[in-house]
């Protein structure tokens, strides 16, 4: 299961990347975000999975491939990439992932090992000790990211209005 | 046996596939798609380290939890300035848009 995901992920990411038409890379981050929710089922964190698909998967996405027919859904060849920067960045993102690699490696987190639904780890993220941390005042609550995050979608809505109305 | 080391790897090849698209991409959507890798690959991290090096703990978890809700306020400002910005000049293209003036 996990190698069909990692597969997945890995493949579809490449190809957001490369391939030519908008719309194709829109559905291509489809698969990845779809992977990465998978990953998060296969990690025992349900509620985290769930809150993947319906707000990237069935928000973003949906969002994305709107908004590219409304700008140019019709011309498939809109960038035409010069080799040279391509190349460049190609380079430089391949020195920055073999750092980044070589980083995790010397590390030694290989000792850490995913079992199987583990007992800990499902006590910690049950549905119900979310809502108590995510609205408690405590010492391990947050309550206070989770108003900042209420006041900047409630500024995301009216930015949003006044910035895409008609004029 | 997944060992956390796989699962870092994925993660970074989404995130330098995102940083070249970032890179390499001329259309702001296109552009768009390729920060949402770059975040995506971010809370992956999060989960994952949250899960296997500290199982009891919830501090990773509720991080990729409100980084996806801030990631979906951004792409959704953003796309509203796209939109915006292709009613007035018609083009998206980070090569044309030369003028920052409305």
């Amino acid at each position: 299961m996990f190698v069909i995901l990692a597969a997945v992920i890995v493949l579809s990411s490449i190809a957001t990347v490369v391939t030519k038409s908008i719309v194709r890379a829109a559905t291509y981050l489809l698969f990845v975000l779809l992977g990465t929710a998978g990953l998060y089922f296969l990690m025992g964190y349900t509620f985290l999975g769930s809150v993947q698909v319906m707000v990237y998967a069935g928000g973003i996405i949906v969002l994305y491939v709107f908004s590219i027919l409304l700008t140019e859904g019709g011309k498939d060849e809109v960038f035409k990439r010069k080799a040279k920067d391509a190349s460049w960045a190609f380079l430089l993102s391949l020195v920055g992932f073999i750092t980044f690699i070589s980083v995790f490696l010397t590390h030694g987190f290989k000792a850490a090992v995913l079992s199987a639904p583990s007992e800990t780890a499902n006590a910690a993220t049950t549905i119900s000790s979310i809502g108590s941390n995510m609205l408690s005042t405590g010492e391990n609550g947050y309550l206070l990211p989770f108003e900042a995050v209420s006041v900047l979608l409630l500024a995301c809505i009216v930015a949003g209005l006044l910035i895409a109305r008609k004029r | 046996m997944i060992h956390l080391d796989y699962i870092l790897i994925i993660s970074a090849v989404m995130m330098f596939a995102g940083i070249f698209g970032f890179l390499t991409r001329r259309s702001t959507l296109a552009i768009l798609l390729s920060i949402e890798l770059m975040l995506n690959a971010t809370d992956i991290n999060f989960a994952v380290f949250n899960r296997m090096l500290y199982p009891e703990g919830y501090e990773g978890y509720f991080f990729a939890l409100f980084s996806i809700a801030i990631s979906a306020a951004e792409s959704a400002i953003a796309i509203a300035i796209m939109i915006n910005i292709y009613r007035m000049l018609k083009n998206i293209s980070v090569d044309e848009l030369q003028k920052m003036k409305w």
